[in-house]
């Protein structure tokens, strides 16, 4: 079957293929290129049959790898031909050699839909594979209507109807709004019922992608999707050329069992049960056969099976199945099979609790980590990352580390990371860890990222136990003849601060070990010498009484850099010589580092960062998710805080910490559940500040923990101290945090209360296992809040309770919460509140769930502050001003000068008032440095009532203004005026702004004490 | 922070808090899914031989002309050197490829990571069936010298990296069906072209 009569084309492959090198196909190429472009350009003459022919030379020599640059006007001008042969090739070539982007195609959108919408079957369906291929945005928006049409029509056969539905599911990628219309859920119902099982897949494919960003809406469409898949699994119904190698069409199996993955639950027990019994065939009823297409295809669909029952998570006995299947299929020699078996198996231990069942499976896992199949070997580290705890640490780790010796270069970072972290988690005993990395650094140091050996460095720094071990050890390492930079590094910094710790061992004299070191320092770049001048200044400083001649070999040596041109060595070299010189105080100024903060390891942060592969990714998260019981270090680390990551390792025994500025400064007014305020013992909060600047950074003397903080509480706005000396006001309650439990909140509640002061819809609190989000309605008085408690985890959440403690000005009703939460469901609760009379009290939401034995309880404010009452008017001047003269004098007009104001310019200021509804009229008051602004209050008792704000501020001094706050009622005159101060002085919307500001600061700070380490 | 881009994504979309208990936050989204978030598509499909040549490409992403040079670079190095005995998927910057080779032909689909791999799989099985039918024996000189067949008989199968029709024996009759289109136009045009020959003669 040749070209038919396109014989140049077929002499132009030929040729081509007759080349016998790569320059002789150049040639030929672009001969056929000249001559192309030559024809093109005397468009006149070419007749649609001509073009046609050089637009598919054009192609192969594209797909050849060709840059064709030309002629792709000459391609779409095609579709417009009137003959199907010329229109067919323009279409298709179109596609092939152009994106959605390209501006040519913007030109054939009229005639594409004319296509479309014309009454030829053979134009519509190029038209519509064409679209669905590469149509973007500007097709979405001009044929969405058109194409639905289409989909929908009863005259229309199949063959165009499962286009129009695959063109439309492209359609809405590109731009969802083209199904969010009225009545489409309707349709997709409808649609489902189509007995065509072409047309059948294709809106399957439609509906996955309607699912899975919108379920609630589809709803409808759940009973049907079971209905398919039982005619399916029974082949009821399904005709013979839609069976493949005897299996009613896998791919609509697989397809529909995805769109069931979208619905959270499925809580109709019918459906549910029906929906059962087929997994549950599939499961059980899923034989290895010979023919590996027979094969393939039903394990597709035992495969997704398996991914719907993880997700329903019902009845554990089928989980049970599940695991058994997977141990089954992860020993099997067919490697995919034993590829997913793999990966669902890590997958598995996300969602359920298999753990232990999983762990029975590890020898076997191990087997294929050593597989000659990288993708195997992936899956395999993956899981064993994932499956890693205390009780198998030490034997996964062993494993890793001897497998790094042989692992290919691909793997070795991922490889030497997650050992570490591995190592860090689960380490039974302190040496046994410092032993791992010392050992990763050993065989795999290209590997090992700064971040490592920071990490150990810091655990022996923090544990005064483990650092004679530490030295030892080091000594051990440099003892070899070769070592690898960071081994260099990392043993010199160890015996520099604790090799006077040895001394009493054979070998171990600070003249022998500062021999050993130095022999090294020939070998090693110019990042390394600095840290080896600096353990020579220690092992000066720990040798007493002096050594007269080691004094002068290391004083040569300082001499020596003394001119080096790396700036840092010559400063180092400089300064060591003359503090060496300075005898006694030599000891205070290279006195022991001191401990580190704790802080969350970088190395998991690291890993969360790192794109080394995606289904992996999977695994790290359920890392950072898990609680470990963690036998590597005491802590005592406070319960309730709220940003701390979870599943962190806790450096050593510290006091209570928490680990951002902001977060500090709200814990300080702790309060309890009865409303009365403790004050949170005061221990100052630790910033966590980068690794780095950590390991090299401040000099011990002048800047021990705790001096960084008390600067660092000044970073804080002064919320603390209104908080303290209010103990009454309900403003202390700025946090009303978490109190005394295991999970911890993802992210910090404060925050996202004041985002929510100042939008309606958001997220109010957020732990592993629950997200509660609010949406809420303000009209006049009246309140209407939705909150949302939707269940991440595929168990159900139990025992949910939701009290709010309403101040006395709101009357808040809140429908009734379920006692549980299904598994990953989500439940809407409605809340109406009123506003009685003007306060700035706030309610609090009593919140608290049990998932598993945890008992969870939190105490969060309600967005439904005094600032939501508030709505938008703008005021003339001739309205203003008369309103403002008649309102005279206290208690309705109350005037105050401001200190301390947070420094802002008038348009922040303006900014700030602006997005509290306070409405700032410029011009209104003639004095540019002053603001006038409006708004009006509702509550019960004083209706709508018109407020009036004039700000004077001081150009010369932004810390002070003064304020006039008046309106019609003496109480809200006063509230308003308190509240505008609250956020004058506070200013709570950008708070994460400070915390990086301030690490930036410490960096600094940082390079600046590295270059001045001695400075006196 | 976490918190921060949570709240960005809910403020942005108005179906908010959906993200509670889509499978998507179960497996964990990739962020270098650069098209659509809930896109499970194949992204590209390639042909290419044992030496290394395209036979055939088609894009169900937008890909730039760059990208895409690149992106064949780089895979064919990566499944050409695979052994016979390994496994059809290869993990490749963050997306899936799931490949087949049939005597000189690789046949490669790019999917995201959490894909059904095996059903993709077997799309290329069908896709390599349907030819096989319409060519008689297919081989690889029947893709260089009507690599356009290919790209007729793809089209009938996928449609924005969907599977649009799993029955060998429709696809089939449309793809004869175009022929016999194709052939009548061309009858058409050199009977009438005889007819101006002989006019003008």
């Amino acid at each position: 079957m040749a070209l038919s009569g396109m014989r140049g084309l077929s002499v132009f492959i030929s040729d081509v293929r007759n080349c016998q090198n790569k320059e002789q196909e150049r040639v030929r190429v672009d001969k056929e290129l000249g001559n192309i472009r030559t024809r093109f350009k005397n468009d006149k003459g070419l007749t649609h049959y001509e073009k046609k022919k050089y637009v598919w030379k054009m192609l192969y020599i594209y797909m050849l790898g060709y840059d064709v640059d030309f002629g792709h006007m000459e391609a779409v001008s095609l579709i417009s031909a009137p003959k199907y042969p010329e229109k067919q090739v323009g279409y298709i070539v179109t596609s092939c050699l152009l994106n959605e982007n390209h501006d040519f195609l913007r030109l054939a959108i009229n005639t594409v839909r004319n296509d479309i919408i014309g009454r030829n079957e053979t134009f519509q369906c190029l038209a519509l594979t064409m679209v669905g291929n590469i149509g973007g945005r500007d097709f979405s928006e001009s044929l969405a209507p058109d194409v639905q049409k289409l989909l929908m029509s009863s005259s229309c056969r199949p063959l165009v109807r499962k286009k129009a539905a695959l063109c439309l599911l492209r359609l809405y990628r590109k731009n969802p709004d083209v199904v969010n219309i009225d009545g489409w859920s309707d349709r997709m119902v409808q649609l489902l019922d189509e007995r065509d099982l072409g047309v059948l897949t294709s809106v399957m494919s439609l509906l996955v992608a309607l699912v899975s960003n919108n379920h609630d809406t589809y709803w409808s469409c759940l009973p049907k999707c079971v209905k398919i898949l039982e005619r399916l699994s029974r082949n009821h119904d399904v005709p013979q050329e839609y069976t493949y190698y005897g299996i009613p069409s896998p791919w609509l199996q697989v397809k529909t069992m995805r769109a069931l993955q979208y619905f959270p639950a499925i809580e109709d027990p019918n459906i549910r049960r029906s929906l059962f019994e087929v997994l549950q065939r599939i499961l059980m009823g899923t034989d290895v056969v010979k023919n590996v297409n027979k094969n393939n295809a039903s394990h597709a669909v035992l495969f997704e099976a398996l991914a719907l029952v993880m997700h329903l998570d019902a009845e554990k006995e089928m989980m049970s199945q599940c695991v058994a299947l997977l141990g089954k299929f992860i020993s099997v020699r067919e490697p995919n099979i034993r590829y997913l078996g793999l990966e669902n198996m890590t997958r598995m231990l996300m969602v359920a609790d298999v753990h232990d069942i999983i762990k029975r499976h590890q020898a076997q896992i191990i087997t294929s980590l050593k597989d000659p199949d990288i993708s195997i070997r992936r899956r395999a580290l993956d899981l064993l990352y994932g499956l890693c705890d205390v009780t198998n640490a030490k034997d996964i780790v062993e494993e890793l580390l001897q497998y790094l010796s042989s692992a290919d270069f691909a793997m070795r970072e991922e490889l030497a990371l997650k050992a570490a972290i591995l190592a860090e988690k689960f380490a039974p005993d302190l040496s046994w860890y410092v032993d791992v990395i010392l050992q990763l650094i050993d065989k795999a140091g290209d590997f090992v990222s700064d971040d490592i050996w920071f990490r150990v460095v810091q655990f022996v720094t923090n544990n005064e136990d483990l650092q004679p071990y530490a030295a030892a050890k080091a000594k051990e390492y440099v003892d070899k003849p070769a070592l690898h930079e960071t081994m260099v590094k990392v043993s010199a910094y160890l015996l520099g601060e604790y090799s006077h710790l040895l001394a009493r061992r054979p070998g171990c004299s600070p003249k022998e070990i500062f021999s050993i070191i130095h022999e090294k320092l020939p070998t090693v770049s110019a990042a390394t010498v600095p840290i080896l001048l600096s353990t020579y200044a220690k092992i000066l400083m720990h040798t007493q009484p002096p050594d007269p001649e080691l004094q002068d070999r290391i004083w040569a040596i300082f001499n020596k850099y003394e001119s080096c041109i790396d700036a840092e060595i010559q400063q180092r070299a400089v300064e060591y010589f003359a503090l060496s010189r300075k005898g006694a105080v030599l000891m205070d100024i290279l006195a022991e580092m001191p401990k580190f903060p704790e802080r969350q390891s970088a190395l998991l942060k690291k890993a969360e960062d790192t794109e080394i592969d995606t289904a992996e990714q999977s695994a790290i998260k359920l890392r950072t998710q898990q609680q470990t019981s963690n036998a590597l270090v005491v802590t005592d680390q406070r319960p309730a805080n709220g940003s701390l990551p979870v599943g962190q390792l806790s450096l050593v025994k510290m006091p209570s910490i928490s680990s951002t500025a902001g977060a500090n400064a709200i814990d300080q007014g702790l309060a309890h559940a009865d409303g009365t305020l403790s004050i949170v013992d005061p221990q100052p909060a630790t910033s966590s500040a980068d690794l780095l600047g950590d390991l090299l950074g401040p000099p011990a003397i002048e800047d021990p923990p705790g001096a960084a903080v008390s600067a660092q509480q000044n970073v804080v706005p002064g919320l603390d101290l209104e908080g303290a000396s209010n103990a009454a006001d309900a403003l202390a309650l700025a946090l009303v945090g978490v109190q005394s439990n295991s999970v911890q909140p993802i992210g910090n509640i404060a925050e996202k209360f004041q985002a929510l002061c100042l939008k309606d819809s958001g997220v109010l609190y957020e732990d592993p296992y629950i997200q509660i989000g609010i949406k809420a309605d303000w009209r006049t008085q009246h309140g209407r809040l939705v909150l949302f408690l939707g269940n991440k985890v595929t168990s159900p959440l139990d025992s949910v309770q939701a009290l709010i403690l309403p101040p006395t000005h709101l009357k808040m009703e809140l429908s009734l919460v379920p006692e549980t939460i299904p598994p990953r469901a989500q439940v809407q609760c409605p809340l109406e509140v009123v506003n009685l009379r003007p306060s700035r009290d706030v309610a609090v939401l009593d919140f608290s769930y049990k998932f598993g034995t945890t008992v969870v309880n939190v105490k969060l404010r309600l967005p439904a502050v005094f600032s939501k009452f508030f709505q938008p008017i703008s005021l003339a001047a001739e309205e203003f001003f008369p309103q403002w003269r008649s309102l005279s004098g206290p208690p309705l007009k109350l005037q105050e000068v401001v200190r301390g104001v947070k420094p802002l310019s008038l348009p922040e200021m303006a900014n700030l008032f602006n997005s509290f509804h306070l409405i700032v009229a410029p011009g209104l008051d003639p004095n540019p440095n002053n603001l006038a602004a409006s708004t009006t209050f509702y509550s019960e008792s004083t209706r709508a009532m018109l407020c009036l704000i004039r700000v004077e501020t001081d150009p010369s001094d932004r810390t002070q203004l003064r304020m006039t706050v008046a309106s019609g009622d003496p109480t809200l005159t006063f509230e308003l005026k308190e509240f505008i101060k609250e956020q004058l002085i506070s200013i709570p919307t950008p708070t994460p702004v400070p915390a990086p500001a301030h690490q930036h600061q410490n960096q600094q700070h940082h390079r600046h004490s590295l270059q001045g380490q001695l400075q006196v | 922070m976490v918190g921060d881009g949570e709240i960005a994504i809910v403020a942005s979309c108005p179906s908010i808090f959906s993200v509670v208990g889509s499978a998507s936050l179960k497996f964990g989204d990739k962020a270098g899914d650069f098209h659509n978030k809930n896109a499970k598509m194949i992204h590209f499909v390639l042909l290419i031989s044992r030496q290394g040549k395209v036979r055939l490409t088609k894009w169900y992403s937008p890909y730039s002309q760059k990208e895409r040079s690149k992106v064949i670079r780089e895979l064919s190095g990566v499944i050409l050197a695979r052994g016979p005995k390994f496994c059809n998927f290869v993990e490749w910057g963050g997306y899936k490829v799931v490949y087949k080779r049939y005597a000189s032909l690789y046949f490669c689909m790019c999917i995201d990571h959490d894909d059904n791999e095996l059903e993709k799989l077997e799309i290329i099985h069908h896709f390599v069936e349907i030819m096989d039918r319409y060519f008689g024996s297919v081989c690889e000189l029947d893709l260089i010298f009507n690599f356009h067949k290919a790209y007729y008989i793809l089209d009938e199968i996928l449609i924005a990296g969907e599977l649009q029709e799993s029955s060998k024996k429709t696809v089939a009759r449309l793809i004869t069906a175009q022929d016999s289109l194709v052939e009548t136009a061309q009858e058409q045009a050199s009977s009438i072209s005889t007819i101006i020959a002989q006019a003008t003669k």
